[in-house]
């Protein structure tokens, strides 16, 4: 009895948490009349989505943000594993205050430190430019935590073997540590895509114009400005920015799931 | 091998040095250069920055609307924090167990969290409009309730936005439950179920002690993100109507971004970076000390 009626409850929340989706899918592929009236038989178009697609560059958007995602990820991947090697297999001096400085990052979010930030960005004469979104996040110190807990518990003795064959440190790393990371890397590069493919506030302040602003500041511009109230647009407008993302998490499900669940545990 | 030799020492500190140099120029740099900023006026025209000492603190002690901003801030974490969290739980607890359609309510629950905060504004920024809205056609329509702005209302504004807060963020917090449960062996459940424990009991007594470590974690990324995530505000009410639904953060964009008044905006941050920080210190120093049995 308790069962069921939990069962049901599971349920109706599910339901309740895909209704805003659901909504917006039904808007954006139907006639601007059906917006707001359900009918079974209303028509499907993909009317909207051109419309979306003609009234704005969101082809310039897209390879901002996948320019965006790609320089952040790349230069993450290589500073992150060095750093992590670093203070999972060298003792220097110091290594203890500087990995309580990395941690700072966790809580300090360059997230809210945009008006510094600028300030700098504005100094390096980088405004309004792709690297200038991305150099606040380049080092990641989450990433570093990560990694460094998980090269930790590679066995010394795979890192001695390969070393009293002759490898340098760097081709310890490569060849020992890196493979065995695999899994952790490819959780860390999901949630890091994800994290800013989605990135608003800072790519809002620091970009200006078509050639640099990433998708989602691109919507916002669009929508806020261009369409009125125009929402079959905008919502076909919202599922395309948001679509290859929610595409891969469909058919990846299980390894986004498992990605994000591996993040999580310290 | 002396692994504690000159050499090791050399090859660590170049290994860091990149990420150090970044991190030092994009996270401890600005947040001392914050510190610094918010002694000094904003520099105007041709004018450069004075040394004000505390009059930006002052005009921000004085200013109603940090006030307002604030109270708002620390409301949207009331409202926000405990019910993800109980949500995220209780999504956990049911997607773990053996329940009908386990597949669908997994994937149902934690969409939101992989969507842009942007477009899933947007999305709700229509469902709340009067009139045509979804909201509106089942209150009017269905119920026959009188039309109400939701979010032109002072009164309901920051309540929708914490409806939307939850709605994306429990689904994430659920996979961090999700990943403890996990963890815990099977065998305490049958060990209980052999002393005749009934699920409630054992849920109260075992899991939820348990849980206690992911529970600060989720804790402490709540806190952090009702601080750090106003996204929403900017699509769907700007912080109106009357500075009802604007956060910290959203008042530290307004002010800098758009009266460009850098120093008070400065000032702003500064009690932002307190809150964060001790947030931190709470988490190290006393809830860590409670909560690790291990």
């Amino acid at each position: 009895m308790i069962r069921s009626l939990e069962t049901a409850a599971a349920w109706l929340l599910a339901i309740l948490w895909v209704l805003p989706l659901a909504y917006a899918f039904w808007t954006a592929f139907h006639p601007p009349e059906f917006a707001t009236r359900f009918h079974l038989f209303a028509p499907l178009t993909l009317q909207n989505f051109v419309n979306a697609w003609d009234a704005a560059p969101f082809a310039r958007y897209f390879v901002n943000t996948v320019l965006l995602v790609s320089l952040i990820l790349a230069t993450q991947l290589v500073l992150v594993t060095l750093a992590a090697y670093a203070f999972a297999s060298y003792e220097f001096f110091g290594r203890d205050v500087m990995f309580a400085l990395v941690l700072v990052q966790l809580m300090i979010m360059p997230d809210v430190l945009i008006v510094e930030n600028y300030r700098t960005m504005a100094a390096l004469d980088l405004t309004d430019t792709i690297p200038a979104i991305a150099l606040p996040y380049m080092a990641s110190a989450f990433g570093i935590f990560l990694l460094r807990q998980t090269f930790k518990t590679i066995p010394r003795e795979l890192d001695e073997a390969a070393r009293v064959e002759g490898a340098g440190s760097l081709r310890v790393l490569w060849e020992v540590y890196v493979p065995l990371a695999r899994p952790v890397y490819i959780a860390y590069a999901l949630v890091s895509v994800s994290y800013h493919w989605n990135n608003f506030l800072w790519p809002l302040i620091i970009t200006n114009s078509v050639g640099s602003r990433p998708l989602t500041v691109g919507l916002q511009v669009f929508s806020s400005t261009d369409q009125g109230i125009d929402w079959s647009i905008i919502t076909a407008a919202t599922l395309m920015t948001s679509g290859p993302l929610l595409v891969a998490f469909l058919l990846f499900q299980r390894q986004f799931v498992q990605s994000f669940m591996r993040a999580g545990i310290k | 091998m002396n692994r504690a030799s000159a050499q090791a020492q050399i090859h660590g500190w170049l290994l860091l040095l990149p990420a150090a140099a970044l991190l030092a120029l994009f996270t401890h740099y600005p947040a001392l250069a914050t510190l610094w900023h918010s002694f000094y006026s904003s520099p105007k025209g041709g004018r450069p920055a004075l040394w004000v000492g505390l009059d930006n603190y002052r005009g921000m002690v004085e200013d109603p609307v940090f006030w307002q901003v604030l109270g708002n801030n620390l409301w949207f974490a009331a409202g926000t924090i405990p019910v993800s969290i109980a949500l995220a739980l209780l999504m956990a607890v049911w997607v773990n167990g053996k329940i009908a359609g386990r597949g669908f309510l997994r994937l149902a629950y934690f969409t939101p969290t992989v969507l842009p905060m942007i477009a899933v504004a947007n999305i709700w920024l229509f469902f709340y409009t009067p009139t045509y809205g979804l909201l509106e056609q089942f209150t009017v329509d269905l119920l026959g309730l009188p039309s109400h702005n939701w979010l032109g209302t002072k009164s309901t504004v920051l309540a929708c936005l914490i409806v939307v807060t939850i709605w994306k963020e429990a689904g994430f917090f659920m996979i961090f439950y999700l990943a403890a449960l996990q963890a815990i062996p099977p065998s305490l459940g049958e060990a209980a179920a052999i002393e005749g424990a009934g699920r409630w009991y054992y849920f109260r007594r075992v899991t939820f002690p348990l849980l206690m470590p992911t529970t600060l974690f989720v804790l402490v990324n709540a806190v952090i993100n009702s601080f750090r995530l106003v996204d929403h505000i900017v699509v769907m009410t700007r912080g109106g109507p009357d500075n009802a639904s604007s956060l910290l953060l959203y008042y530290i964009y307004d002010v800098g971004f758009k009266f460009w008044d850098s120093a008070y905006a400065s000032t702003l941050t500064m009690v932002l970076l307190a809150i964060l920080g001790t947030t931190a210190l709470l988490q190290f120093g006393f809830l860590e000390r409670r909560i690790h049995y291990r």
